[in-house]
C-alpha cells in the first residue's frame, strides 16, 4: 500500500510539472485569439483613466480583434526603472509611455517600433499637422520612434488666496505692471512664508532631488545642464554660478523656497505658488482656494519657457505591435486628441488654439491657454535629456547634495558637477 | 586496494537469503517517502535559490542591454571593471559603516533589553509585546512613517524643539542620516535578537548564579562569567543573522535616503540595484551582488570559524 502512496504521490508532483510547464506554453499558444493590449502610463488620476479608458472602449467596438486594453498606471517615481525591469523580465508591455529623460536611450535602443509610416497610412490622421518642434526628440534616423503625446509647458500655479492674506501682489498684478519677474516672484514668496507660516515657492518634483526640473529656474538666466551636443557640462558655466548663487539665497536666507527636507503640498494648501507642467491642473480641487495660472517669471534674460515631454512608444517585442500601433493611431487622432488636450497638449498645430484648448480646458481661461501653454509650446526649451540619462542624472543629483546646506560654496559645488559628469557626456 | 572495492566486498559477504528480496524494501520506502517529503522544499531551493545563483555567474560574464535586447558575452570585462569603478571605494565604505553600525548596536541594545526584561518585574511583558511588535509591522510602511519623523519639520524635531534643542535635518547630512538609517533598522529589528537572548537567558540554570552569589562574585562579574559564557551559542547566532541582513539592506535605504545625500548612504545592494535596474547596466549588476555574496560569504565562514574562540558550549 505504501508503495501505491508513494508512486501515485510521485505522478502527482510530475503532473504539477506538467501542469506548470503547459501554463508556461499557453501564452504561446493564445496569440491568434483576440489581442490584449497594455499601456504602462505615469498617471492614476481617475480623470486620466476615465478618459483613457473611454477612448478604448470605443476602439473596441470597432476592433473585435483587440479584446481588451488595459491602462497599467506605474508611480511616477519609479516609473522609467518599473517599466524596464519589467522589459528585462519578459513582461514588457505593448504600449507605453515614456518620459523626455528617457527618450535619447529609448529612440536609439531599438526597442519601439518606428510609427511614421503606420500614423500617415491611416485615413484622417492629417500627420502633417503635427508640429516638427514636437517630434524632433522622438525622431531617429528621420524615423519617428514614439508619438510625442504630452508636450505640457512649466508654469506657474498661484494660491491667490494665501498671497492676499499676506498683503502680497498677485502673479496677475505683477505681469499687468510689467514686473512678473524671479525677483518679485520670490519677494513674493517670501514675504508669504514669512507672513503665513506656510510655504512660499515650491518646484514641484525637485524634492532636492529631482534637479532636471530647476531648469524651470536656470533657464531665465540662460543656463543649462550641457551644451546643444551633450558633450560639455554647463553647471559651471557663469550663469549657472549666478541662477543656482539666487536660488540658494531664496532657500536659505529669504525662505523663500521651503528648505531641504521639508515637504509642502500647493494643491493641499499648504504653498503659495508652485512650478509645474500644466498637466497637473487635474489635481486643483473646486472651492479650495482662489488660484491662478501664469507663465514662468522672467529672468535676467528675459521671457522664457520650459516643457516637459512624454511619448507614447510601441514596444517592438510585443505579439501584438501591429494592433497596439493601430490602437496608438486612433488614441492620437484628431478627435481623441481634441479630447485628451484638456490633460496633455498634443502636438497638432491645428489643436494648439486658444478657443480650441478652451472648450476642453474648462479650469483655464482663454488668456492662461494661450500664454501659458500655446505661447510655451511654441518656444518652451525642453527639460535636460541625455542618453544615459539615469546615470547622468544620478551623478549629478549626488554632487549636487552639497549645494543644498546654508554655507555651501556654490561656484565650488558646481564646479564639482562638473568633474563628476564630464567623462560620462564625453563617453 | 580502494575504498570502494572494500564497500563492495563488504556487501558481497551478507548472508544471501533464501528468496530474491522485493524492490521496494522497507527501507527504500522509507526513502521514498522521506524524499517526497522533501522534494517540494528542494524544488523550491532549486527554482528560487540555486538556479538564480547560477545564473546572476553567468550575466555577470555579459552586456546585457534591456532596451536593445542584445546579451552579448563579455568574459571578465565587468569583473576588470570593478578595478576602474570610482564609486566602489566609497561604497565599500558605506556598507561597512552601516554593518558595523547596525550590528553594534543591535546587538548590544537586544542582550541589554533582553537582561532587564528577563527580570521579574511587573510590566515584562507588555515592554516585551511593544519592543517585538516592530518585527511584525511592514518594512516599508515602518521606513516611510519614520520618513515623516525624520524630516527637517518632522516629529524628531519637533519634540526636540519642546525641550529647546535644535534638531538637525536628520536625512540631509552625511553622518545623520547614516545614523537615521542604522538607527531606524535597529528598532526595526531589535525585538527578534531581543527575543532570542530572553529565551537563551531563560535557559541559564539559576544553581549557577546561586553558587556564584555564595562565592561573593558581583551582579557584574556574573554578568561576563556566567551569562555571556551561557549564552554565547545565541550570541553567534543572533550575530550572523544580523551581519547578513546588515548587508542585505535595501528598502530603508530606497525609501529614507536614495543613497544620498552625496553617496554616504550607498551601500552595495542600493549600488547594484541602481546599476542594474536604474542605469540598466545588469551584467555590472551582477558582478557587483557576485561581490555581495562573496563578502557575505566570507565573513559567515569567519564568524563560524571564530566560534571555536568564543562559543563555549553547543548543543
Amino acid at each position: 500500500m505504501r508503495t501505491g502512496k508513494g508512486v501515485r504521490g510521485l505522478a502527482v508532483a510530475l503532473a504539477g510539472v506538467l501542469a506548470l510547464t503547459a501554463c508556461g506554453g499557453g501564452e504561446e499558444a493564445g496569440q491568434d485569439g483576440p489581442a490584449s493590449l497594455r499601456m504602462t502610463i505615469w498617471s492614476a488620476n481617475e480623470a486620466h483613466l476615465k478618459l483613457f479608458n473611454e477612448i478604448a472602449d470605443e476602439y473596441k467596438k470597432n476592433n473585435p480583434d483587440v479584446a481588451s486594453i488595459t491602462f497599467d498606471p506605474l508611480p511616477f517615481e519609479n516609473y522609467t526603472t518599473t517599466l524596464t525591469t519589467q522589459i528585462a523580465g519578459g513582461n514588457a508591455p505593448d504600449l507605453a509611455w515614456v518620459f523626455e529623460n528617457s527618450a535619447p536611450d529609448f529612440v536609439a535602443s531599438g526597442a519601439l517600433l518606428p510609427l511614421d509610416d503606420k500614423l500617415k497610412k491611416v485615413d484622417g490622421y492629417a500627420y502633417d499637422d503635427i508640429s516638427p518642434a514636437t517630434t524632433k526628440l522622438w525622431q531617429n534616423d528621420g524615423k519617428l520612434f514614439a508619438y510625442p503625446f504630452s508636450t505640457s509647458p512649466f508654469g506657474v500655479f498661484v494660491n491667490t488666496d494665501l498671497l492676499k492674506k499676506a498683503g502680497q501682489k498677485t502673479p496677475a498684478e505683477l505681469i499687468a505692471a510689467g514686473q512678473w519677474n524671479w525677483d518679485n516672484a520670490l519677494a513674493a514668496a517670501a514675504a508669504t512664508q514669512s507672513a503665513t507660516g506656510k510655504a512660499g515657492l515650491v518646484i514641484r518634483d525637485f524634492d532636492y532631488k529631482g534637479w532636471d526640473n530647476l531648469s524651470t529656474f536656470w533657464t531665465g538666466w540662460g543656463a543649462q545642464a550641457w551644451s546643444a551636443d551633450g558633450k560639455s557640462c554647463g553647471f559651471a558655466a557663469p550663469e549657472m554660478v549666478e541662477a543656482m548663487t539666487t536660488l540658494h539665497k531664496a532657500i536659505f536666507t529669504a525662505k523663500a523656497l521651503p528648505g531641504p527636507g521639508t515637504t509642502a503640498d500647493f494643491f493641499a494648501g499648504d504653498a503659495a505658488m508652485t512650478v509645474t507642467q500644466i498637466s497637473r491642473a487635474s489635481l486643483l480641487k473646486d472651492g479650495g482656494f482662489g488660484w491662478d495660472l501664469v507663465p514662468l517669471p522672467a529672468g535676467p534674460k528675459g521671457n522664457y519657457s520650459v516643457v516637459g515631454q512624454a511619448g507614447i512608444g510601441v514596444m517592438k517585442k510585443s505579439k501584438n505591435a501591429d494592433a497596439a500601433a493601430d490602437f496608438l493611431a486612433f488614441l492620437t487622432n484628431p478627435t481623441n486628441s481634441a479630447k485628451l488636450a484638456q490633460f496633455f497638449p498634443p502636438p497638432r498645430q491645428s489643436l494648439l488654439t486658444a478657443e480650441t484648448l478652451a472648450k476642453t480646458n474648462p479650469k483655464l481661461k482663454p488668456e492662461q491657454l494661450q500664454k501659458v501653454v500655446i505661447d510655451g509650446i511654441t518656444n518652451g526649451v525642453v527639460k535636460p535629456s541625455h542618453a544615459g540619462q539615469a546615470e547622468l542624472s544620478q551623478q549629478v543629483r549626488a554632487s549636487l547634495d552639497p549645494l543644498w546646506k546654508a554655507d555651501a560654496d556654490v561656484k565650488a559645488v558646481l564646479e564639482g558637477v562638473c568633474t563628476k559628469i564630464q567623462p560620462l557626456l564625453a563617453k | 586496494m580502494s575504498q570502494t572495492d572494500t564497500r563492495v566486498g563488504r556487501v558481497e559477504s551478507r548472508p544471501a537469503l533464501g528468496r530474491a528480496r522485493p524492490y521496494w524494501t522497507t527501507h527504500r520506502r522509507d526513502q521514498l517517502t522521506g524524499y517526497l517529503f522533501i522534494a517540494p522544499q528542494l524544488l523550491g531551493s532549486a527554482v528560487f535559490v540555486i538556479l538564480p545563483l547560477i545564473l546572476v555567474v553567468w550575466y555577470s560574464l555579459h552586456e546585457w542591454n534591456v532596451l536593445a535586447g542584445t546579451f552579448d558575452f563579455v568574459g571578465g570585462e565587468n569583473y576588470a571593471a570593478l578595478a576602474e569603478d570610482t564609486n566602489l571605494g566609497s561604497v565599500l565604505r558605506a556598507t561597512g559603516l552601516f554593518s558595523v553600525g547596525l550590528v553594534v548596536f543591535n546587538l548590544t541594545l537586544a542582550l541589554l533589553l533582553a537582561v532587564l526584561l528577563n527580570q521579574r518585574l511587573r510590566g515584562t511583558i507588555l515592554f516585551r509585546t511593544l519592543f517585538f511588535s516592530p518585527v511584525v509591522v511592514s518594512l516599508v510602511a515602518w521606513t516611510i512613517v519614520w520618513g515623516f519623523l525624520l524630516q527637517d519639520n518632522g516629529g524628531l524635531n519637533g519634540l526636540l524643539d519642546t525641550i529647546g534643542v535644535d534638531g538637525p535635518n536628520w536625512l540631509r547630512g552625511e553622518t545623520t542620516a547614516m545614523i537615521s538609517v542604522v538607527v531606524v533598522q535597529v528598532f526595526k529589528n531589535v525585538g527578534l535578537n531581543m527575543v532570542l537572548f530572553l529565551a537563551a537567558l531563560q535557559g541559564v540554570p539559576g544553581e549557577l548564579y546561586e553558587a556564584a552569589e555564595v562565592d561573593g562574585a558581583s551582579r557584574l562579574r556574573q554578568f561576563w562569567r556566567i551569562t555571556v559564557p551561557m549564552i554565547s551559542p545565541t550570541i553567534l547566532l543572533t550575530s550572523i543573522i544580523t551581519v547578513v541582513g546588515s548587508l542585505q539592506v535595501f528598502a530603508q535605504i530606497a525609501v529614507l535616503t536614495q543613497g544620498g545625500p552625496g553617496t554616504s548612504t550607498t551601500v552595495l545592494v542600493y549600488y547594484l540595484y541602481q546599476q542594474a535596474f536604474q542605469f540598466h547596466h545588469f551584467g555590472y549588476g551582477a558582478t557587483l551582488s557576485i561581490v555581495l555574496f562573496g563578502i557575505v560569504l566570507a565573513l559567515t565562514v569567519l564568524q563560524w570559524q571564530m566560534r571555536k574562540r568564543w562559543v563555549h558550549h553547543e548543543s
